[in-house]
């Protein structure tokens, strides 16, 4: 497939050789690149089949500004609410279009940069690095069309205490974009990343790969937050590696977009590494989050844990689908898998598959699912109290997710994100009291 | 003065007739005792009263101070100053107590900590979701605690004696008391034990059986009751049967009432 996505598109979006080289390594593999389609066990139950690509075009390099002209610094609420920070990132349309860094972690090497103004032999061996161990179209056309992005490398030893802050923002009506997020944890090296996703009321194509590398003994927390549009697509990719004895904690918020998927993978390639997988969703109207994720256990004595927590109402619509993957290798490994869904109108529904393959024998290994709707002897009790449906519904609601938000990988956040679902469960409507 | 009026009330479960025609009246400041033998509809009348869906009103009323409250959804029955302690009270997962109350009636944290003090409820129940992983006397303190903070004109007991040590019941009953004597709550507690009696001293007893009450008297009707058993004062007011639905105690875990 090509249609709008040639070759000399992905050709004229400049930046550094190395970079070009391996656009056009894409370009020519997405010629050849069948487009999904929901027939496909991955794309099962699935939107894809209402995509037409080719409604969408990309930007040229003078559209994007050029590279290193920056101008945009700020953040808005989910920057202030992350409270003091190590640095900040804003990407606008793919390209980042401001960065900066705390001078004391400057000092020490972190790196905070965009990709095609990084230092090539900083940043071209880890692009890919993850994200390649794990193609699709998407991930493809991508790599396509990838022209820069927000960077983040913390050397040896590093400890960042404070949240980095990545701010993307997809404005253009009727334009694809790739936002692309590299975070490079060296050897014992500690750091929290805050990314936030938002487009305003167009329709807009968002194809974006989050990469996270945790190498031996490093720690890195990762929170995302997609408030997108509600005319927008999103098709994103995060894969993590991780090292012997690193741990991840990533916790993703996903309320916002038309249609938004999500496919979370941590590799766990180091033995002792330790992967925290959470998730809040929240849909309405005709609104559908669709996650895939993947727990891939390649060495011993790892350890995953997910719990992927979500709601719909109104017509919208959820997928989970979730492999927890036990290499023989992974003996004395741990995985435990966990999503829970809420139902709260009847034209709303959740679809929930997990899935486990397990090729080591002595390992731990569960998993859980739940589709329903909120509890009537909850809501009842709560009725007792003097508590209105609409507003009991709310507290169940907001309670239901409640232990994701006491685990968020950035604590700092969890009062802003709950406010958010709080407005979002608002405009559930009564159903009115069923009285005697 | 407040008056709770219940007028021949009768309601059906699930196609069943439980209440057969009810007649009950309190006022404020006054506390009753429902007694009666298990699966003799006692929990039935304490959901019918806060209008729990599935509980099918055939006949009677109830009125608040002349306000009929049948049709009423459940929370405008609580709005207009019915409470009910809930026999059996449901885990709210991740809705704490603060949370509950401020959205029932605006009670801030600090309101919540003097009373919580009072009822000797520990801080480490004021974080948890509400009756998450409560013990029995934890359950019924936090619901004694509830009752305290909103401040009802009646309170319905559901047996608030069940599930408690002798330390619980002692601090729940002297609550409860304090909020009829100074604060003019009527209370109806229902029970079928009479330890309960001796901690809350009822102005009047009820026997519940067959779905309705079959008599009425002073503090020695639940002397009476202790000597001659639900059995023998069934027989000496001619009634036939004792029960209207399975007893209720047979599954701890099961739903009361159905």
């Amino acid at each position: 497939m090509t249609g709008r996505f040639t070759v000399d598109g992905a050709r004229a979006l400049g930046g550094p050789a190395w970079l070009l080289d391996r656009r056009m390594a894409a370009a020519e593999r997405l010629a050849t690149t069948a487009w999904p389609t929901d027939t496909e066990e991955i794309w099962r139950y699935s939107r894809i089949g209402e995509l037409d690509v080719d409604r969408f075009r990309p930007l040229t390099d003078s559209e994007l500004g050029a590279v290193g002209a920056e101008s945009v610094p700020g953040g808005g609420p989910v920057a202030a609410e992350a409270g003091e920070r190590a640095g900040l990132m804003v990407v606008r349309d793919g390209r980042v279009v401001h960065h900066e860094v705390d001078d004391a972690f400057a000092a020490k090497g972190v790196r905070v940069c965009d990709l095609a103004t990084c230092d090539r032999d900083e940043v071209a061996s880890w692009l890919g690095s993850t994200s390649d161990a794990s193609p699709d179209a998407f991930t493809v056309l991508h790599d396509a069309f990838l022209a820069g992005g927000a960077c983040v490398i913390v050397p040896d030893g590093v400890v960042v205490d404070r949240p980095l802050v990545v701010l993307h923002w997809s404005d253009l009506d009727g334009v694809a974009t790739f936002p692309h997020t590299l975070v490079v944890a060296g050897e014992q090296a500690e750091v929290s990343v805050v990314e936030r996703h938002g487009s305003p009321d167009v329709e807009h194509l968002v194809d974006g790969v989050t990469e996270i590398v945790a190498r031996d003994d490093a720690h890195v927390r990762h929170l995302a937050v997609q408030e997108h549009g509600p005319w927008t697509w999103s098709v994103m990719l995060q894969r993590a590696h991780l090292g012997r004895d690193a741990t991840l904690r990533s916790s993703t918020v996903a309320l916002g977009g038309d249609y938004a998927r999500l496919r979370v993978e941590s590799y766990l390639g180091g033995k002792g590494a330790e992967s925290d997988l959470l998730a809040v969703y929240f849909g309405d109207r005709g609104q559908m989050h669709d996650f895939r994720t993947l727990q891939d256990h390649a060495a011993p004595r790892t350890r995953s844990d997910l719990l992927f927590k979500g709601a719909v109402e109104d017509e919208a619509r959820s997928v989970y689908s979730g492999m927890v993957h036990l290499r023989p290798v992974a003996q004395k490994s741990e995985a435990y898998q966990t999503n829970r869904n809420l139902v709260l109108t009847e034209g709303a529904g959740a679809e929930s598959i997990p899935n486990l393959e397990i090729e080591a024998d002595d390992v731990r290994c569960s998993h859980a699912s739940t589709v329903g709707p909120t509890d009537d002897d909850q809501r009842y009790y709560l009725e007792t109290r003097g508590i209105r449906p609409e507003d009991a519904e709310r507290l169940i609601v907001l309670g239901f997710f409640e232990d994701v938000f006491a685990r968020l990988a950035i604590p700092s956040l969890a009062g802003a994100l709950r406010r958010s679902v709080h407005e979002k469960v608002g405009h559930l409507h009564s159903e009115g009291g069923a009285g005697v | 003065m407040s008056a709770l009026t219940i007028r021949g009330l009768r309601v059906s479960v699930e196609g069943v007739e439980i209440l057969r025609g009810v007649d009950l009246e309190l006022h404020s400041g006054e506390v009753h005792a429902l007694m009666g033998p298990n699966g003799s509809g006692k929990s039935t009348l304490s959901h019918a009263l806060m209008g729990r869906g599935g509980y099918v009103v055939t006949g009677g009323s109830v009125t608040l101070d002349g306000e009929e409250l049948l049709g009423q959804p459940t929370w405008e029955r609580a709005a207009a100053g019915l409470f009910l302690t809930h026999q059996y009270p449901v885990e709210v997962p991740g809705v704490r107590l603060l949370d509950l109350l401020d959205a029932a009636a605006g009670v801030d944290e600090v309101a919540l900590r003097a009373e919580a003090q009072r009822l000797r409820v520990a801080d480490d129940f004021l974080g948890r979701g509400v009756n998450v992983e409560f013990s029995g006397g934890e359950q019924k303190r936090a619901e004694t605690l509830q009752l305290a903070l909103l401040r009802p004109k009646f309170a319905i007991l559901d047996e608030i004696d069940s599930g408690l040590d002798v330390d619980a019941l002692r601090d729940v009953s002297r609550r409860i008391e304090v909020m009829s004597t100074e604060d003019g709550l009527g209370v109806l507690a229902i029970t079928h034990y009479s330890r309960l009696l001796t901690e809350l001293r009822p102005d009047r007893v009820h026997v519940f059986m067959d779905g309705r009450v079959v008599t009425s008297g002073g503090p020695e009707l639940a002397d009476e009751l202790e000597r001659s058993g639900y059995e023998g004062l069934a027989e000496g007011l001619g009634v036939e049967s004792l029960r209207v639905t399975v007893p209720e105690e047979s599954d701890p875990f099961a739903d009361p009432g159905f």
